[in-house]
């Protein structure tokens, strides 16, 4: 695939080129940003997955335990919002669709370098806000923000609100810097159905990004000019209409839904086919159908508001739509499992999280159609059903995903193997942990516990129980991952260029990757996939 | 006009000084049709919005360009229009179609 040679150093790299604090901080380099995001976003995770311990050993018994009613409205706003604006929003496409989209689409960088520098240093100083939140009258409206509270709460929520606007600029401007890239700096023969799923996946992420993000920041400026300057628009003491804001906050906070769930369904296709040495079943199918979610995804918000007083001829229409959805979520399944019928598996530590992926997400995807029913919602809304859910999609999602494409990845990432017999354990202590934190709670629901509650009655008391020993497998998975990862940077392995026999790319290249990513300016002949 | 793809269209000088006359022209209007407001009664709101919708215009095809470019970036800048469109048309379904409650029993 050469065309121009240059010369270079085979010990050189993107991490010991440039050498000092300094060269991180000022880099332009994608791959550097991307790591940078990866420090941050682990570290609000550490924070995130503190405070979900904490509700749920408050949970472990009815009554006040280990914390007032206060401060647990407290620890669930910022589990919520940590987990979703600092940690699951940025977390696939700003790491790993930074420091890969570039690669696999034959770029040296990302169209608009000093942007995407920018938009690190505008998620911190949004990131850093929101925790700083903490130190202050500490936030307790919850992640949603929900008017009329949020206008009258004594927390600072105008800080928090703010702190998420300045996070959703950065996320709008990673979102335009792939949208570029993708059309502007593909390699020759590098077409758009050359491109690996994965940047399929960011791409439509990205238009979400730009078109979406905007109105969440336009609703939460509105909340802050409502708590400062008393201007009436959600307050109905003021004329306005506090549904509007859900209609506002849900029309991004939906899509965004699918801004966390795409970019994990990228990384799962390339899981797929790589540990199934085949190739991928209905390539068109999965890249149109991530395309059909994101635009599908802008016209079912109303399902979030079916008890909120919303007409019920709105919830009508968003019942119906809100099926659609699961349309194209069902071709891109239907087509993951054809990829792995007549595959030659080998069950890896990222194809056991991408399996997880299959099973998690089938149930969060059908326990949505479910909630999606207007008539059934109307019972399960704001029970632990709804939470059980969410979490089947986010975490046994997403999170699998993540897990899934950072151990697939952390051999080119930096360069060293990872100890895999650990690995896959933290599959099963995350895997079985995750499904005895969560599945008990479709149950909890079912029989009508609600959420955001900090007591309970003594008959949901055994299920909470099972609930809380869940999570603790979950942390234990958490700090074995946490080991893996340290003991594979200070005693991996050298790895090689391509421990995988993966075809993608990122994959011809050394492990870790140059500067500028290719030695030789790539010309791409075939497919991502042709395995056989 | 007949440029080579992706080359970028500099705009002559003389259309956005005209341009700018035309925003400081239309922006003194809007304080005209402010001043006059408790006059236009009902119309004031969509006259004002209608000001700031050709000022909107002017700046997207001029200063940014829009009237020069390709029609798969006009297609995707109209995209936002559409989708703002859509949240408003079922923000209004959803207020226009509740049944008023009368009373309690």
């Amino acid at each position: 695939m050469a065309a121009t040679t240059h010369h270079h150093n085979p010990d050189v790299n993107y991490i010991n080129e440039f050498k000092g604090i300094g060269s991180w901080l000022t880099s332009l380099d994608h791959k550097r940003i991307g790591l940078m995001y990866m420090i941050s976003v682990l570290t609000f995770f550490l924070f995130g997955g503190i405070a979900a311990l904490g509700i749920r050993l408050e949970l472990f018994s009815p009554g006040q335990t280990v914390m007032t009613a206060d401060q647990y409205n407290q620890f669930m706003t910022y589990h919520g919002a940590i987990m979703v604006f600092m940690v699951i929003v940025p977390g696939i496409p700003a790491i790993l669709g930074n420091f890969f989209l570039p690669i696999h689409v034959g770029a040296k960088d990302v169209a608009f370098p000093r942007l995407n520098l920018l938009s690190w240093y505008v998620f911190m100083v949004g990131a850093l806000m929101g925790i700083a939140t903490l130190f202050m009258h500490k936030v307790d409206t919850g992640w949603t923000f929900y008017t009329p509270y949020s206008i009258k709460t004594s927390g600072a929520a105008t800080m928090m609100v703010v702190a998420a606007f300045i996070m959703g600029m950065s996320s709008i401007l990673t979102g335009l810097n792939f949208i570029a890239t993708v059309h502007k700096l593909r390699c020759p023969g590098m077409t758009m159905y050359r491109m690996p799923l994965f940047v399929w996946a960011i791409y439509s992420t990205a238009i979400l990004q730009l078109l979406a993000t905007p109105v969440l920041g336009i609703t939460l400026l509105l909340l802050a000019a409502e708590r400062i300057l008393g201007v009436g628009i959600f307050d109905p003491a003021l004329g306005g209409d506090p549904v509007l804001f859900q209609h506002f906050f849900w029309f991004y906070s939906h899509p965004a839904v699918y801004i966390m769930i795409l970019p994990a369904m990228g990384v799962v296709s390339e899981l797929i086919a790589a540990f199934s040495r085949k190739t991928i079943f209905g390539y068109t199918a999965i890249a149109y159908s991530s395309l059909g979610i994101a635009a599908v995804s802008f016209f079912v918000w109303g399902h979030h508001m079916y008890v909120s007083g919303q007409s019920e001829t709105a919830g009508i229409v968003f019942s119906f739509l809100t099926m659609l959805v699961g349309v194209p979520t069902a071709i891109k399944m239907f087509n993951w499992l054809a990829t792995l019928y007549r595959g030659s598996i080998s069950f890896q530590s990222p194809m056991l999280f991408a399996l997880g992926f299959l099973f998690l997400f089938m149930i969060g995807g059908v326990t949505g159609i479910m909630l999606a029913t207007l008539a059934v919602d109307v019972h399960f809304h704001d029970t632990y059903f709804v939470v059980a859910h969410f979490h089947y999609v986010m975490v046994g999602g997403t999170l699998m995903a993540l897990m899934g494409g950072f151990y697939y990845w952390f051999p080119k990432m930096f360069g060293k193997m990872y100890n895999e017999g650990l690995a896959r354990v933290t599959f099963v202590f995350i895997f079985i942990g995750f499904n005895v934190t969560f599945f008990p709670q479709f149950i909890l629901g079912a029989m009508g516990m609600p959420r955001r509650y900090f007591d309970y009655i003594p008959a949901y008391e055994s299920l909470n129980k099972i609930s809380t020993v869940g999570s603790w497998l979950i942390g234990i998975g958490f700090l074995i991952s946490l080991y893996v990862i340290i003991d594979g940077l200070l005693r991996g392995k050298k790895a090689p260029a391509n421990p995988w026999g993966a075809k993608t790319l990122e994959w011809q290249v050394p492990s870790p990757p140059p500067h500028t990513n290719f030695h030789h300016d790539p010309v791409v002949t075939a497919g991502p996939y042709e395995y056989r | 006009m007949n440029e080579p793809k992706d080359v970028h269209h500099i705009v002559d000088y003389k259309i956005l000084l005209k341009s700018g006359a035309a925003l400081f022209a239309l922006t003194f209007l809007t304080m005209i049709a402010f001043w006059n407001h408790h006059h236009l009664g009902a119309f004031a709101a969509p006259i004002a919005f209608l000001i700031a919708g050709v000022k909107a215009a002017i700046v997207m095809m001029f200063f940014m360009g829009l009237k020069y470019d390709s029609t798969m970036n006009r297609i995707i800048f109209g995209l936002g229009f559409f989708f703002l469109a859509v949240l408003m048309a079922f923000s209004a379904l959803d207020i226009w179609t509740r049944v008023p409650v009368l009373g309690t029993i």
